[in-house]
């Protein structure tokens, strides 16, 4: 009996949370182009999609966008996380405190100041004005996700490098960016996954010359949801779990030395 | 001492302040064992730094062969240290680890593997070449650190409280490992240590800090049986005091002292005028509960509060009639090898002439 209560909240729980992507995804086979009700298997809407050149054209970009993204910030966020922890500089405290308000600050209030920003320095709406803003909202999560790695540090592994005759650079190459490399690599998901689906800061600084996916969608389904958008949301939903898996893979691997003390 | 290879010259050094370090005199010699012992934060750490390189003294030198280290950063000084959370490379393994400061040197292919097999094998830790640090125990990377660390040729090597993280049994077998090494390597080694047994049991000169200066300097022996002062004492062994006061100088240049109502004398030691308040100081395994005493020996009459059996020894809290404790440490005695107190039974406390240490009584 308790089993079988068991087996029942996990069941709600795991409906709750994945329901409507199974939804979404049995959808895209659906024939029934409202997915009112199951018509029989096709692919003929992953073919519409494929053939809807400015949709694909919109993911390109913004696959483009998410992945320059990602690597800028992950590259800024963990030198300034290692800046912020090995070396004592004046204005340490001001920058990682208005990194954090960066991150608490909500993505309408970065979207206009960002707008404002790029139109007073007279930078063009478009890919540039668009992956800056992206390396912006990205930038404080990197720098948290790498700053809790290095807290984790023995820092006497920092003077043990040194005694045995390691130059600054050497450290950073031998012992710290290998130990960073899971926190990298998270991070670089992170930032992959906030630009890819960012719709607030990208409606603003985005102009007509660069269409993103989530802009896309969201213009599309204005006039009720296309059969074409779930097969692209199949698509990314089996993107997602594949870069979800890898990373694990990738994690665990690394992870086999144990912890880090 | 010969030579000496490490000469300290009045290091001075100040944290927001604080003298952590206080005009700090010391030669090392070759192959020398030396320890710093002291309490916590009395600077014995800091000194490690400073001859490291990782913090810069305020005032002195520190010369290595003759040669100033100073303007050294840590990477270009001849000297290693085992650090005391071995802070080993989680991500290398031992192999690696202990590679890691020939590699520094560009040493690669066989004249590597030699190198480092024989630095594994001098700690007995060939079987784990393959391990990550996560997977030893703590006495199998305290090892690896030390391996690590040799494996320059440092002149001198340096130990930072290495076997404080080690169960009591471990800790001594290390002890005579790192005394082995040390011969078998013939370097001087420099250990830090809040542990006097381990600093009596390895040093060959042992110095006592105490507020970032040297209390005493000496061998174990000087430094256990002849303490320069009561916080010396204090701090290395157990120790019982008598309160007493000096009454005169005699003729023979021997001082008289009076220890309440009774009276003995004692060798004559500098610095010790009449009048002046003295402490006498025993140890424990220097007291005597007698039947008879030494004539001229003062006597104290007390009642065992506690005795307990230590397989060797026979340790005995006494209760002086004047109120205060003694503790004392038998050693039993093979033609009597029952023989026990009872709690409560008096006793007469004496010890035998010439053990006892006068000092004064700084207090």
């Amino acid at each position: 009996m308790k089993g079988v209560c068991r087996l029942g909240f996990f069941l709600g729980i795991f409906a709750y949370l994945y329901l409507p992507i199974v939804i979404l995804v049995a959808n895209s086979f659906n024939a029934n182009r409202y997915g009112l009700q199951w018509d029989g298997f096709t692919l003929q809407w992953f073919l519409a999609m494929a053939g809807n050149a400015s949709l694909m054209e919109a993911a390109r970009h913004s696959l483009f966008v998410a992945v320059c993204a990602a690597t800028a910030a992950t590259l800024i966020g963990a030198l300034a996380a290692i800046g912020f922890s090995r070396y004592r500089f004046p204005g340490r405290r001001l920058f990682q405190g208005t990194l954090m308000t960066l991150m608490m600050a909500p993505d309408i209030i970065l979207a206009i100041s960002l707008l404002v920003l790029f139109v007073v320095v007279g930078i063009s709406l478009g890919f540039w004005s668009l992956l800056l803003a992206h390396i912006t909202f990205c930038l404080p999560f990197t720098v948290v996700t790498v700053s809790a790695r290095l807290q984790d540090f023995d820092p006497f592994l920092l003077d043990a490098a040194r005694d045995l005759g390691a130059s600054e650079l050497q450290i950073l190459g031998r012992i710290v960016l290998p130990l960073l490399r899971p926190a990298l690599l998270a991070s670089w998901l992170l930032c992959f996954t906030l630009s890819l689906d960012d719709v607030i800061v990208s409606s603003f600084v985005t102009g007509p010359s660069y269409d993103v996916l989530p802009l896309k969608i969201f213009s599309m389904v204005k006039v009720g949801v296309k059969p074409e958008v779930n097969a692209l949301a199949t698509i990314m939903v089996g993107l997602s779990l594949v870069l979800v898996l890898l990373s694990q893979l990738l994690l665990k691997e690394r992870e086999g030395y144990g912890p880090l003390r | 001492m010969a030579t000496s290879v490490l000469s300290l010259c009045g290091l001075s050094k100040s944290f927001a302040g604080h003298r952590v370090v206080d005009d700090f005199s010391l030669e090392i010699g070759q192959a020398e064992f030396v320890t710093l012992l002291g309490p916590s934060g009395c600077g014995k750490t800091t000194l490690l730094r400073l001859i490291a390189g990782f913090e810069h003294p305020d005032s002195g030198r520190i010369l290595l062969d003759g040669v100033d280290l100073l303007p050294l950063p840590p990477e270009k000084r001849q000297v290693n240290t085992v650090f005391q959370s071995y802070a080993l490379f989680p991500h290398l393994r031992v192999f690696d680890n202990v590679a890691f400061g020939l590699r520094l040197r560009r040493m690669r292919g066989e004249e590597l593997r030699r190198q480092v097999a024989e630095a594994l094998a001098l700690v007995q830790m060939s079987p784990f070449a393959d391990r990550f640090p996560g997977q030893l125990s703590g006495g199998q990377q305290q090892r690896v650190a030390v391996a690590r660390a040799i494996i320059n040729r440092p002149r001198v090597l340096l130990l930072d409280e290495p076997l404080s993280a080690l169960d009591a049994r471990l800790r001594r077998e290390m002890q005579v490992e790192l005394k082995r090494l040390q011969r078998e390597l013939g370097i001087a080694f420099v250990l830090v240590t809040h542990d006097q047994e381990e600093a009596l049991s390895m040093s060959d000169r042992l110095v006592v800090m105490a507020e970032g200066r040297i209390a005493q300097l000496g061998t174990p022996r000087e430094v256990y049986e002849e303490p320069n002062s009561l916080a010396v004492a204090r701090f290395i062994g157990e120790i019982n005091l008598f309160p007493g006061r000096v009454a005169e100088r005699l003729a023979d240049g021997r001082l008289l002292l009076a220890l309440g109502d009774q009276e003995m004398t004692v060798a004559g030691k500098s610095g010790l005028a009449p009048g002046q308040a003295v402490q006498l100081l025993l140890r424990p395994e220097d007291l005597r509960l007698v039947e008879r005493h030494e004539e001229g020996m003062p006597v104290f009459h007390g009642a065992i509060v506690e005795r307990s059996y230590r397989g060797s020894t026979l340790d005995t809290i006494i209760l002086l009639d004047e109120g205060r404790q003694l503790r004392a440490c038998e050693f039993f005695d093979e033609d009597d090898p029952d023989f026990d107190y009872r709690v409560g039974e008096r006793v007469r406390v004496s010890w035998v002439r010439g053990w006892e240490v006068v000092l004064a009584d700084e207090e």
